[in-house]
C-alpha cells in the first residue's frame, strides 16, 4: 500500500509518484471522501498529451461529476484500465489507484509534501 | 444561515456529511455507509430519512375542500378522511408551481405537505388565491418529518404501534397514532418505491422518534440515509422532482403526470391554460445507458442524429447497477426499446429507451 508520505500532491487534489521518468497522476483521499462513491471514470487515452491545470479525466461520483487536473504537461505512457471497470477503487484505495502515467515531463506545477496538503485540506475545511 | 432541523444533532453524531438544501443543512449521506449502501439499505431492509424540512400547510373550514379544488389539479371531491393524494398546483398558464400531498384530517381540515424548496412561494400562492370561510395557515415549523423506508418497515412500526392505529392501505394515514409512546401522524407514504411510513410529529419528540426507530431498527439493519440516497431511490423508482421533471414552464400533461389532473372538475387554476394548449407535444421518457458513463440532466437527446428533447435528470442507480435519466422529448418520437444517444461533454453516449421506473420488484 502506497503511503502518503512518497507522494506529493496538487492543490486541486490529485497527487503524483515519481518514478524515474515515469510519473503516476491519481485522486487523493481528501478528493475521492469529498466525491464519495465513485461510480464512473473517463480517462484520455495513451498517447494524448495532458497539460498543467487543465482537465484530463471525468470522475463520476453519484451525487455529481467532477474533473480531475493534471498538475505536469507531459504525454499519456498508460492508463489504469482495471478503474474502467471498477471505478470504486478510487474510494477504497486511492493512493494505489492511479488514473494514468505519463512521460517526457515538459512543466510541472509546485507541488505539496503530505504534510503540507494535509494542512492545506484543513484550512480549506474551515474557509 | 441555513436552518437546522431538530434532528441535527442526531445527524452530527451519526456522521452526516452537512450540506445545504433548499434552506436547510441536512446531510447528504453518513460517513460509514455513502449514497450507494443507504441505497441499497432501503431496497434490501430499510432506511431512515429526516425530511423535516417539507413544508406543511393546513386548511380548515366549511370551504377548505372548494379552496383545494381551486388551487391545485386532482379531485378531491371524493377523498375520505384517512387517505392522501397526490397533486399539483399550476400557475394560469398550466405551468406547475409545485406537486405536493394532501391529507384529508377531518371533513373541514386538510394538511398540505410541500416542496421545502417551494414553501414561500407556495404559501404566498395559495394566501392569494383563498376565498370563503376558510382558515390557513403555515405550520411548517411546528412539524418533525421522519421517513422510514424499505420493507421492514413494516416490522418495526409493528413493534412500535398498535395493531389498529398501523395505516394498512398505501396513501392512508392515522392521525393520533402512538409511536412507541410519541404521538404522530403516520402515513404509509414515500418517496423511495418501497414500502415505508412517513412520520410527523413535533419538533421536541423528534430526537426521540428518530432515536427509537434507530434502535427497533437495528436488528433489521436500518441505517441513516441522506439526501443523495433520497435523490437516487426516487430517480430509480421513476418519480419526478419538482425543478426537474417539473417547473413552471413544463404542464402537467407535458411530463406524464395526467392522472394527478382531473380535467372533468369544475374548475382549477391552469384549466383553461391546459384546454388551450391541446395534446402536448412533449412527453416524460426513461432511458438508460448501453454504452459506459453517466448522464446527467440538461443533456441532448438523439435520435437518428435528429435532436428530440432533454434529460431533466439522471444518475447511477446503485440497485440495479446502470447508469438512467429521464428525459422530455418529443411525442411519438420514440417508444420502449428504441436506441437513441444522449449528449455527454460532446460525445454521444448510447442509450435505450426503457419503462419507468427502473427498478422492478
Amino acid at each position: 500500500m502506497t503511503k502518503a508520505t512518497e507522494l506529493k500532491f496538487s492543490k486541486s487534489h490529485e497527487w503524483v509518484l515519481f518514478d524515474g521518468d515515469k510519473v503516476r497522476i491519481g485522486l487523493s483521499d481528501y478528493a475521492q471522501d469529498q466525491l464519495g462513491d465513485i461510480v464512473f471514470i473517463d480517462l484520455p487515452d495513451e498517447g494524448d498529451d495532458v497539460t498543467k491545470g487543465e482537465s484530463f479525466a471525468d470522475i463520476e461520483s453519484v451525487k455529481a461529476v467532477s474533473e480531475a487536473y493534471s498538475p505536469i504537461t507531459a504525454t499519456v505512457t498508460a492508463v489504469n484500465e482495471e478503474l474502467l471497470d471498477s471505478p470504486e477503487l478510487i474510494n477504497t484505495a486511492p493512493l494505489d489507484s492511479w488514473l494514468i502515467e505519463v512521460e517526457g515531463v515538459d512543466e510541472i506545477e509546485d507541488l505539496l509534501s503530505a504534510e503540507e496538503y494535509k494542512k492545506f485540506c484543513e484550512e480549506s475545511e474551515e474557509a | 444561515m441555513d436552518l437546522k432541523t431538530p434532528l441535527y444533532d442526531a445527524h452530527l453524531e451519526a456522521g452526516g456529511k452537512m450540506v445545504s438544501f433548499a434552506g436547510y443543512t441536512l446531510p447528504v449521506q453518513y460517513k460509514d455507509s455513502g449514497v450507494i449502501k443507504e441505497h441499497l439499505a432501503v431496497r434490501n431492509q430499510v432506511g431512515l430519512f429526516d425530511v423535516s424540512h417539507m413544508g406543511e400547510v393546513v386548511y380548515e373550514g366549511k370551504d377548505a375542500l372548494a379552496n383545494l379544488q381551486y388551487v391545485l389539479t386532482n379531485d378531491f371531491s371524493n377523498l375520505e378522511v384517512g387517505r392522501v393524494r397526490y397533486t399539483l398546483m399550476c400557475n394560469e398558464n398550466g405551468g406547475v408551481i409545485d406537486d405536493l400531498l394532501v391529507y384529508k384530517c377531518s371533513d373541514e381540515k386538510y394538511l398540505l405537505v410541500v416542496n421545502a424548496a417551494n414553501r414561500a412561494k407556495d404559501v404566498a400562492w395559495m394566501k392569494e388565491h383563498l376565498f370563503g370561510e376558510v382558515e390557513f395557515s403555515d405550520q411548517s415549523d411546528q412539524f418533525v418529518q421522519i421517513a422510514l423506508q424499505g420493507a421492514s418497515a413494516k416490522e418495526i412500526i409493528g413493534k412500535l404501534t398498535k395493531e389498529e392505529e398501523i395505516p394498512k392501505k398505501y396513501y392512508s394515514f392515522t392521525e393520533n397514532a402512538n409511536v412507541g409512546g410519541v404521538t404522530c401522524l403516520l402515513s404509509r407514504t414515500g418517496y423511495t418505491g418501497e414500502f415505508g411510513y412517513e412520520l410527523y410529529c413535533k419538533p421536541e419528540d423528534g430526537i426521540k422518534l428518530w432515536n427509537l426507530l434507530l434502535k427497533t431498527g437495528q436488528e433489521f439493519g436500518i441505517i441513516p440515509c441522506g439526501l443523495g440516497a433520497r435523490d437516487t431511490l426516487r430517480l430509480e423508482a421513476g418519480m419526478p422532482l419538482y425543478g426537474h421533471e417539473m417547473t413552471e414552464e413544463i404542464t402537467p400533461l407535458e411530463t406524464d403526470l395526467n392522472f394527478a389532473v382531473k380535467m372533468k372538475k369544475e374548475d382549477f387554476i391552469g384549466k383553461k391554460a391546459l384546454i388551450d394548449k391541446g395534446e402536448p407535444k412533449i412527453t416524460r421518457i426513461g432511458l438508460q445507458l448501453t454504452d459506459r458513463g453517466i448522464v446527467r440532466e440538461g443533456a441532448d437527446v438523439y435520435f437518428h442524429d435528429k435532436k428530440i428533447g432533454q434529460t431533466t435528470s439522471g444518475t447511477m442507480c446503485p440497485f440495479i447497477n446502470k447508469a438512467c435519466a429521464m428525459a422530455l422529448v418529443e411525442k411519438n418520437s420514440v417508444e420502449i426499446g428504441s436506441p437513441i444517444e444522449v449528449e455527454v461533454r460532446g460525445k454521444k453516449i448510447k442509450a435505450e429507451v426503457v419503462t419507468i421506473p427502473f427498478v422492478k420488484k
